[in-house]
């Protein structure tokens, strides 16, 4: 029996250290970003400069894994030669691919770099197979990354109505996921994935600590509370417990993390092409945590498909990096539509 | 890599802060500093975010060790603090256990905070830009000597 094509592994690397722990464990391709706002995991101290950029390609590339830059954020009013220089930067360098998002950007690209391979991002927030296609017929796009609100029957649908390869989320914090679309961000703070490059700046976070306990705060509206034993999370508003009607709970969302080992013999056979890991704001360590876990699982899929069992070993290392510490299928799995 | 060392999560017993909390301070912090000023001149710390932690204080506390370090970063150089910041710009505390599994890259800086056993407290923007900084290090690597392989 010939072996089922298994989804390429997509790695997150916002350093270099990170981009050796993906390559080392496993990963076929990494992604990364520069230092700067053309990307959406804009944080200090985080991404690559261009030395590190360098020297990150040369060490994936020889060892014939891709490198996929995102500049996925949206070009900002008078700043649209900022992205244009990313994406000149970006062939110069010789990546495999660029992740973007501005249909202007997809546009200007497509006609001044005919040869770059394009991947819609998922702040690009096609959710359906015509969206996609329109992508593909206007500026080339070869994949696209879809946003976490479908089931997996939707993206079975989408992969059968599209010749663009589909790339979807294995692993990593969830939160209300309507990418590319969602401006809670700049309700709280003023600044949002889509203008800045970070949901929720860090500069706006103010952690509280007192006897017992410790309060979230973000631009100083109050997200949470957590006793000191109680698992925590990043404060942003969709995460937040607030007071509805007297009740004081998640209003919007839980914090959890996505985990699709219980469903990737299903993610390969409706031909999905490649399974991303969220978490450029990881270290290091979470990076060869996470992904050494899917390359096993992965590596297994391929060898006896019809035998595959989810490890709890595997469980068990993922479940311990979730935010939240709790593990979903996502809208994967949704008894509801 | 499973069958690497690992450092297990401990909590060293109750007499360790008591004594500690007693003890002078100082030397933690003039060690710390001393360390901190080596890897910056050997280019481990990158120049540019350096630059960004100008006259910021710091305070690292080993909870269960009952012992604090508190440093400043002035012109260029770690220098350690005689007497420890009521409110210093970044404090970072954790038990022994936690902060030898995050040198050692065994454990996640985000995973511990999350799990509530490494807590942050301050400049939340100068906490993510000493976490990235620590986190883009490249440790030199050790020599893969024959002796050490299984």
């Amino acid at each position: 029996m010939a072996a089922r094509k298994i989804p390429q592994l997509v790695c997150p690397a916002g350093s270099l250290p990170a981009l050796r722990a993906a390559v080392d464990h496993g990963a076929d391709a990494v992604y990364l970003g520069y230092r700067n706002d053309t990307n959406a995991r804009n944080f200090a101290g985080l991404n690559f400069d261009h030395r590190s950029m360098v020297e990150g390609i040369r060490y994936a590339q020889t060892r014939h894994r891709q490198v996929l830059m995102a500049i996925n954020t949206f070009a900002q009013p008078g700043r649209f030669a900022d992205w244009q220089r990313a994406v000149d930067g970006a062939v110069e360098l010789g990546v495999d691919a660029v992740i973007l998002a501005d249909v202007g950007l997809l546009d200007d690209s497509s006609r001044r770099h005919p040869d770059l391979r394009l991947h819609l991002s998922v702040q690009g927030s096609a959710t359906n197979y015509e969206a996609v296609n329109f992508a593909h017929r206007e500026f080339g796009v070869r994949r696209a990354v879809l946003p976490r609100v479908l089931t997996l029957a939707q993206v079975e649908t989408v992969i059968r109505n599209t010749p663009v390869e589909i790339e979807v989320f294995g692993f990593g914090s969830l939160c209300v996921m309507n990418e590319g679309r969602c401006w809670l961000s700049s309700y709280a703070t003023g600044e949002s994935p889509n203008t800045v490059g970070a949901c929720s700046p860090a500069k706006f976070v103010q952690w509280q600590k007192s006897p017992g306990g410790m309060a979230t705060r973000l631009n100083g509206i109050l997200i949470d509370c957590f006793a000191d034993a109680e698992p925590a999370g990043y404060p942003t508003l969709c995460k937040g417990r607030f007071e509805v009607q007297g009740e004081t709970y998640y209003a919007l969302e839980e914090p959890t993390s996505l985990n699709v080992l219980d469903i990737l013999p299903e993610i390969a056979r409706i031909g999905v092409a490649a399974i991303k890991v969220e978490g450029r704001q990881r270290s290091p360590t979470y990076v060869a945590q996470v992904t050494r876990t899917l390359r096993a699982a992965l590596d297994e899929l391929a060898r006896d498909e019809r035998h595959f069992s989810v490890r709890p070993a595997w469980q068990a290392e993922l479940a311990r990096l979730a935010e939240g510490s709790q593990v979903t299928l996502g809208a994967y799995h949704r008894p509801w539509r | 890599m499973s069958q690497r060392f690992t450092i297990p999560g401990f909590t060293l017993p109750g007499f360790f802060s008591t004594i500690g909390a007693h003890l002078p301070q100082w030397p933690h912090s003039l060690a710390l500093a001393t360390a901190l000023n080596a890897a910056a001149r050997t280019g481990l710390l990158p120049a540019d975010t350096l630059t960004q932690l100008e006259g910021r204080s710091f305070v690292v506390e080993v909870l269960d060790a009952g012992s604090v370090a508190s440093f400043v970063y002035r012109n260029g150089l770690f220098r350690p603090l005689l007497t420890v910041p009521v409110t210093p710009d970044l404090c970072f505390q954790a038990n022994l256990s936690a902060f030898l599994q995050l040198l050692a890259r065994q454990e996640d800086p985000d995973t511990l905070f999350f799990r509530r056993e490494l807590s942050i407290g301050g400049d939340t923007e100068l906490g993510l830009l000493v976490k990235n900084m620590l986190d883009a290090i490249e440790w030199p690597q050790l020599p893969q000597l024959s002796l050490f392989r299984r």
